[in-house]
């Protein structure tokens, strides 16, 4: 997994709740048996017409925004269906940061398997980060080791993380590798659940 | 010393399965992985590229389901056309012989969609904790078992370990009391929770669904209610296993037999909430107070009753709702104030791991029964399994579909994603038994409307939406 330590990068605005994961990465790309090469993907039919030209208004279509490194969204982002090519898809885009006032679960879980930072702030935070992104300067600074999102306009927003998972996307840590150093103690489990659970062994 | 204050059902399964705690994270030991084409071909890849094995095939099983075509499926594999779904369903294929994973492959009879085959093989019981890289796996709750889908990075994890890194969520109960009016069934309770608590209402709670309406739904009734407890957000949905879960597992392949059914039997019947177990959030609904209920727009949460009208975006309190509803109403072609039985429908899909099972493809046979299909609307019915479109035809049920117009076809996903040739083609308009009214969902500008099997079976017949009471 990347780390992520600190991102100064432009933020761009998707004011519009509920944005499912469909959006995000389209059933098409799901065929794919690779992880890279996903950007292409993102926000497909937000980005395309159906004729496959570019929609002109489309925030990330928009000369100002191209770079953009950090999304601001509706609540709710990333909801529906588990697809791991979501936050494939946002990286692969050079997307490393979404704030928003909430995630679904699955989507945020996805996140820190790929070092892409979910960051949840207040309704009224979020709104104003909205705003300024939409105006000429657009450059925010998301400093995960202070747990705060530097506004274009200078104020800073601080917010909450769990200390673990924090502490596991600094470092890039393989969740794995992890795991299976407590192996003595999976297998220890597995033993007694076979003597507790005997059915479940012979299915 | 004070009493310690009851368990509830998710606090139990939890505690049954924590391995060890890590760093603030239990490690939760899993009993079945249920995997597909879709979401595992990068895990597969990670283990290889690790040099690691899969720690437990015996607790895994395979199927395909995302992408297989719903006709020709005795073919196989290599006459699937589309080029990037035959890779993928051959990747797995690959995967599951190298690491000796039990797989029920195309055009066998067991294959269905992984939700619909889980159940009904057996291997879903009570008090487990099941995964699939697939979000309605909260469909399995249903049995008791705390079920919920992960992303591709955990799948290669609990192939790896056989656990998940996981933080316990909050507990939720929903209570749906009484009994529903004729035409209203599980798949209405479900709509009307997620209406009422929204999209979002569910995030960081596992539901535990409680109450005599849902005593009294059976298994695939509680199936279809656990599967859209993900469109609330929740993590998970759980009905408690009572005689109803037992008399379903009885006799299934995985089940146990013997003295093991036995002792399962008396391990299963611990998994309940205690009485004086406490709730972070508990909400109640009146069964009989519940309509008919179909989407509106493009998000699960907007449900309205088949009587009401199609909502304004001034109905809505913050910036980005009303935005969300004005993309809404231009996306799906309709206008504030219409009713929704004015909306026609171009397609009729009865399918998904949502409503595919045998009392489902029942229901809407007797709305159909003796009935035609709208000249102008395709109608289809995409049984869940193999076994489940055996069962149907034993039962007679193809030839009421097929007498009254619908197609008839074999299983799998099918329309509900359009990962496979099933799609709702451009600004067509689709009543619809599936999950998610998504842009682009059923097919790239696709119009879907959610609804249960008989709303859909009497919308097939109308031409329109319409209120199944006047077909019943």
């Amino acid at each position: 997994m990347d780390a992520f330590t600190r991102l100064d990068a432009k933020i761009a605005p998707l004011p519009l709740a509920n944005i499912d994961t469909d959006q995000i990465i389209p059933k098409q790309f799901l065929k794919t048996v690779e992880r890279e090469g996903l950007a292409k993907g993102l926000f497909y039919d937000l980005r395309f017409d159906g004729e496959g030209k570019e929609r002109p208004g489309f925030v990330l279509n928009r000369p100002e925004y191209k770079g953009a490194g950090v999304l601001v969204a509706g609540d709710n982002f990333g909801c529906g269906s588990s697809r791991e090519h979501a936050p494939w898809a946002l990286m692969d885009f050079g997307i490393r940061c979404v704030v928003s006032t909430s995630f679904a679960d699955i989507f945020y879980n996805n996140c820190f398997q790929n070092g892409l930072l979910p960051v949840v702030l207040p309704a009224e935070q979020v709104q104003a980060l909205m705003e300024e992104a939409k105006g000429g300067n657009h450059l925010v600074t998301v400093d995960l080791e202070a747990q705060t999102v530097l506004s274009p306009a200078g104020e800073t927003f601080h917010f909450e993380i769990d200390p673990v998972r924090k502490e596991k996307m600094l470092k890039g840590l393989d969740a794995i590798g992890e795991t299976l150093q407590m192996a003595a103690d999976i297998d220890t489990y597995e033993m007694r659940r076979a003597l507790d659970r005997p059915w479940l062994e012979d299915a | 010393m004070r009493p310690m204050p009851g368990k509830t059902l998710y606090d139990k399964i939890w505690d049954a399965h924590v391995v060890t705690l890590q760093d603030g994270e239990a490690i939760l030991y899993i009993d079945l992985h249920l995997i597909h084409e879709v979401t595992t071909p990068q895990a597969f890849a990670g283990l290889r590229l690790a040099k690691r094995p899969v720690r437990r095939p015996d607790r895994t099983l395979a199927v395909a389901d995302h992408n297989v075509p719903t006709e020709g499926q005795a073919l196989g594999v290599g006459a699937v056309a589309d080029e990037e779904a035959r890779l993928q369903l051959q990747t797995l294929e690959r995967n599951v012989k190298d690491y000796g994973i039990e797989f029920f492959p195309m055009g066998d009879v067991r294959n269905g969609i992984v939700h619909v085959v889980g159940p009904e093989q057996g291997r879903t019981q009570p008090g487990m904790t099941i995964v699939c890289g697939d979000s309605h796996t909260s469909t399995h709750g249903a049995f008791g078992a705390l079920a919920h889908g992960i992303g591709t990075s955990e799948v290669e994890h609990v192939l790896a370990t056989q656990t998940l890194r996981q933080t316990k969520a909050k507990n939720f109960r929903v209570n749906i009391e009484g009994e529903p009016i004729p035409g209203v069934g599980a798949k209405d309770f479900a709509l009307a929770v997620i209406g009422a608590i929204g999209t979002a209402g569910g995030t960081g709670y596992v539901i535990e669904y409680a109450g005599s309406a849902v005593r009294a739904l059976s298994m695939e009734g509680r199936m279809t209610l656990c599967n859209l407890t993900i469109e609330a957000g929740a993590r998970a949905g759980l009905v408690a296993p009572d005689e109803t879960t037992f008399a379903y597992l009885m006799g299934r392949p995985s089940a146990p037999k013997g003295g093991a059914w036995e002792m399962a039997l008396s391990y299963w019947k611990g998994f309940s909430t205690d009485p004086d177990a406490q709730f972070d959030r508990e909400i109640t609904l009146d069964a009989a107070e519940i309509a008919p209920l179909v989407t509106w727009g493009t998000s699960p949460e907007d449900v309205i009753a088949v009587s009401d009208r199609v909502p304004a975006p001034e109905d809505f309190a913050s910036p980005d709702k009303r935005a969300s509803a004005v993309r809404a109403l231009e996306y799906m072609g309709l206008d504030a104030g219409q009713p929704i039985t004015e909306a026609r429908v171009d397609v009729v899909f009865i399918g998904s791991c949502t409503n595919s099972r045998i009392e489902d493809l029942r229901a809407a046979a007797k709305v159909v029964e003796g009935r035609k299909v709208s000249p102008s609307v395709r109608a289809m019915v995409v049984p869940g399994s193999g076994l489940v479109r055996a069962q149907a035809e034993d039962e007679g049920l193809d030839e009421i579909f097929l007498a009254a117009g619908f197609e008839w076809r074999e299983p799998g996903c099918s329309m509900c994603l359009a990962m496979n040739p099933d799609k709702v083609p451009p600004g067509q308009r689709c009543a619809s038994t599936s999950n998610r009214n998504f842009e682009g969902r059923q097919g790239r500008a696709g119009r879907t409307h959610l609804m249960s099997p008989v709303m859909a079976a009497a919308a097939a017949i109308a031409g329109h939406i319409t209120d199944v009471r006047d077909y019943l």
